[in-house]
């Protein structure tokens, strides 16, 4: 299957783009990042408190497999309906401090839509450990070219 | 120099993408990788150099040939540093997708 999602992480910049088009009028798309039972089912997570609003803020929490859990808060600087929602996230009880996301949501077609996230972190190196962090766990591993091409020479 | 950089620069580019899955299962010299595209022999050179120069290519002198081949630690370095991240992402935007296609059938 074709991977829609895709990653830019250019080295020398303490941030990284990720970009996804989706089959989707960009009004439910918008509707899945602000609705807090909707964002709960594909985020994976449990959501605590969701206000989406201009100066409102969040908080998620998830359970690993060890049963512990693990919290997930940001503040919301700007929502704009449809259009773009600028917050900060941050993992509680981890060395990487808060990070800044600008969510820009962009209308293709009737059907169709596209995200653009730019995540900025504190510096190049936190951006870096983040991004190898073991995200693998309960991921359907869904491997890419080159990915396959790895595991075929080990 | 910060090899990732050029690593990540390197694997942007589909012709290069193309090129190392081409010579991962058998070396090939550069005569034999630039006649299966359809660039020109000196653009093909150019995408060998960065990608040999960047480790994810291994040259190798038999005769007086030189072959290409993947470099299978660095392959495995690139792979693993981002794809982790970006199947997690991949993977909840599918379930979005679901989750809006039913929501919007409902």
């Amino acid at each position: 299957m074709e991977q829609k999602t895709k990653i830019n992480a250019e080295d020398g910049k303490q941030e990284l783009v990720i970009t996804r088009e989706f089959d989707l009028p960009l009004e439910l798309l918008f509707k899945a990042f602000v609705e807090p039972e909707i964002l709960e089912q594909w985020m994976g997570t449990k959501v605590l408190k969701l206000d989406s609003k201009k100066h409102g803020s969040y908080q998620f929490e998830t359970t690993d497999p060890k049963g512990n859990k693990h919290g997930f808060n940001g503040v919301i600087h700007e929502l704009v309906p449809n259009k773009k929602i600028i917050r900060t996230f941050e993992m509680e009880n981890a060395p990487f401090g808060a990070q800044l996301e600008f969510l820009e949501f962009e209308k293709l077609t009737n059907e169709t839509c596209k995200l653009t996230m730019q995540v900025v972190y504190k510096s190049i190196e936190i951006r870096n450990q983040i991004l190898q962090l073991p995200f693998a766990q309960g991921i359907n591993m869904a491997h890419n070219r080159i990915q396959e091409i790895a595991n075929n020479l080990k | 120099m910060n090899l990732r950089r050029d690593v990540f620069q390197a694997i942007a580019d589909p012709t290069r993408r193309a090129i190392l899955l081409l010579v991962a299962t058998q070396s090939m010299t550069a005569g034999a990788i630039a006649s299966t595209f359809d660039s020109s022999r000196p653009t093909v050179s150019k995408h060998l150099q960065i990608l040999t120069e960047c480790e994810l290519l291994e040259q190798e002198q038999n005769g007086r040939e030189i072959y290409y081949h993947t470099n299978a630690k660095k392959m495995k370095e690139v792979a693993d540093f981002i794809e982790p991240f970006r199947n997690m992402w991949d993977d909840r935007f599918n379930k979005l997708e679901n989750i809006m296609k039913n929501y919007k059938n409902q």
